[in-house]
């Protein structure tokens, strides 16, 4: 098969600007500047249907058509800051396939008249985006970013902006602070970041995933009904899937959205490693709900709705695979200690619940835990989850309840035992602890019972 | 002062943004890089530079888990544990980098040359276990190849001559 995205796979220096170019980069931006109005860029976007890969798959022409035209300055900011546990697509696209991102961010920069370019990459890539900015001067070089783009009369420069170390920052109006220079934490919407008011700088602002904008030049080179061939007609177009966890293959495998969990893990990923069974699957990272690996589960297309209806989210298509071996309180600890330390602190329900669900599964793997802390497994993530300003509150309560409701009897041997399971964990966990007792309030367990 | 000795590059952060707050990360790293690590004073420091008061710096700086105001080894070990590291072994890993290093958990060892920690995901979760070494990823480890690389360091650490004065 030839990629789409991950190009670096068929041709492995396609980083080089001159191989990109070579093979047909940049076709797709002078396609839009040239024979384009921003508008009809807009129009073609919408009528792919791509949807956003970075988590939510909002539609990407939907986001951009909402920009206002009339205001004076307008941004694009590229979200670089692939933080989730299990996600790894976007780390490999602007390392190995960078050009293709940076014509993505120019297009959608045109189809909105944009002033600039910000791309937010997590500071731990480092490297990469030092690299990244090599390759933005060769592309300013060649009138592609800059000054009067391709004689267009459009300025319109790209920068780099390095996180520092925080999940949060992926969330968009957290990254939008952060690059700001403010803490990096979430705004109250709206104005949304689309609005005036509400973006960098509160200006009109778009903000896409990495692996969003690197579907957009194909899509012009080609056209929106070639993309719309591809996967299915609510999710078109190519998915990098990032598999992790207990497969035979770990890594990203770009293939059409649509193919079942069976195909994707069995076919291609080579199956479980060892010769296990498959428990569980983890669709979106740590931050959607655990699925059971049943027939009916991996019989399931890997599309934004029918991932839904099952119960739980494509996100990111980062696929974690859990065999047959895996302790599941374990890893719902695992995933609880990730948001309790990655909550901003923000808004009180997560940043007291996280730290709550923190304490509670520190005594389970501790062996100390009671029947009341498994009942407050089911009560706090239920009372943090609709009431944060973002959606890390709904993400922390996924793992908890999606194991506590599923796999409960793995829950009742850990209070029915008298040894600590994993005391090396829990005390990883509690020399991170700080601030309050940690019990949880008689008001907030009895609110929710 | 860095205003002085880094004149150009800090002309270049500023370049990039409408506003001089915006550049405070970039300077925090620069500062990180000057002295080590962020003391009162470099948040001092860059808080001048971006016209902020130096509480604001410290909150940007106790923010975000690659800026530290403590001093660190001068090879700062930042091993991913979660839970897709965790089920290829990171756990383990980081238990025997430990034990290897003779420290606990988050400790620096007597000579200050390394400090260990763990870390969230670095999205490196297909080639774990995996570590951040000042800022620079490792990955695909086992005890045989951190070992060698550690001996690597220390040893290109005791052949560096302090500068007179030092």
């Amino acid at each position: 098969m030839t990629h789409i995205l991950l190009r670096d796979l068929d041709i492995p220096d396609i980083w080089q600007f001159d191989t990109y170019v070579a093979n047909g980069g940049y076709e797709g931006l002078k396609k839009a500047v040239q024979e384009h109005s921003p508008q009809e860029v807009i129009q073609i976007v919408l009528e792919s249907n791509l949807r956003g890969r970075g988590g939510a798959g909002f539609p990407a022409g939907r986001k951009w058509s909402f920009i206002p035209q009339d205001a004076p300055i307008k941004y694009v900011t590229v979200n670089a800051d692939e933080s989730e546990p299990g996600t790894f697509k976007d780390r490999q696209l602007l390392e190995k396939n960078p050009h293709q991102v940076i014509e993505g961010a120019m297009i959608a920069a045109y189809a909105i008249q944009a002033a600039g370019v910000y791309i937010y990459c997590r500071g731990e890539f480092w490297d990469l985006a030092h690299a990244l900015e090599e390759r933005i001067e060769e592309a300013r070089q060649a009138n592609l970013v800059g000054e009067n783009v391709l004689g267009s009369g459009w300025t319109c420069d790209v920068y780099v902006h390095l996180g520092a170390g925080a999940y949060i920052c992926g969330e968009e109006s957290a990254l939008l602070n952060s690059l700001q220079g403010l803490l990096g934490q979430p705004r109250v919407r709206p104005p949304f970041p689309a609005q005036i008011g509400g973006g960098l700088y509160y200006q009109p602002t778009v903000v896409n995933n990495v692996e969003t904008l690197a579907n957009v030049p194909w899509i012009l080179v080609n056209g929106a009904d070639e993309y719309k061939k591809i996967g299915t007609p609510q999710s078109p177009g190519p998915k990098i899937f990032c598999m992790s966890g207990h497969v035979a293959k770990p890594g990203n495998y770009e293939l059409p959205l649509g193919i079942t969990f069976r195909e994707l893990i069995f076919e291609h990923a080579g199956g479980i490693r060892d010769g296990k069974e498959l428990k569980a699957i983890l669709p979106s990272g740590a931050s959607g709900p655990v699925l059971v690996a049943t027939d009916e589960v991996l019989d399931t297309p890997l599309t934004y709705e029918d991932v839904a209806a099952l119960g739980s989210t494509l996100g990111s298509a980062s696929i974690i695979l859990m065999d047959e071996d895996t302790d599941m309180v374990w890893a719902a600890a695992k995933m609880t200690h990730f948001f309790k330390h990655e909550s901003c602190g923000k808004c009180t329900p997560c940043r007291e619940g996280t730290y709550w669900l923190d304490r509670i599964y520190e005594r389970l793997l501790r062996g100390e835990g009671t029947q009341h802390d498994l009942d407050m497994l089911h009560v706090v993530p239920k009372q943090m989850a609709p009431v944060t300003l973002c959606a890390l509150g709904e993400f922390a309560a996924n793992p908890v309840l999606s194991t506590v409701t599923q796999f409960p009897e793995e829950y009742e041997r850990y209070i029915q035992r008298s040894d600590a399971p994993h005391p090396e964990m829990a005390d990883a966990m509690s020399t991170v602890t700080r601030g309050t007792t940690g019990e949880v309030p008689e008001a907030v367990a009895e609110g929710g019972a | 002062m860095l205003a002085d000795k880094y004149a150009d590059r800090i002309e270049e952060i500023f370049a990039k943004y409408p506003d001089k707050r915006s550049g405070i990360m970039d300077l925090l790293y620069l500062a990180q890089e000057e002295y080590g690590w962020l003391s009162e004073d470099a948040l001092r420091e860059v808080a001048a530079l971006c016209d902020v008061d130096p509480t604001q710096a410290q909150s940007i700086a106790g923010f975000y888990t690659m800026f530290s105001e403590k001093p660190k080894g001068k090879y700062w070990l930042q091993v991913c544990t979660d839970l897709p590291c965790a089920l290829r072994g990171a756990d383990q890993f980081y238990r025997e980098l430990c034990e290897y290093l003779g420290v606990e958990d988050g400790g620096t060892t007597g000579d200050g040359l390394f400090t260990v920690e763990q870390v969230m995901c670095l999205a490196a979760c297909d080639r774990a276990p995996m570590l951040q070494c000042n800022f620079h990823y490792y990955e695909n480890l086992d005890m045989e190849t951190i070992k060698a690389l550690i001996e690597q360091w220390r040893a290109r650490a005791l052949e560096e001559v302090p500068e007179p004065g030092e």
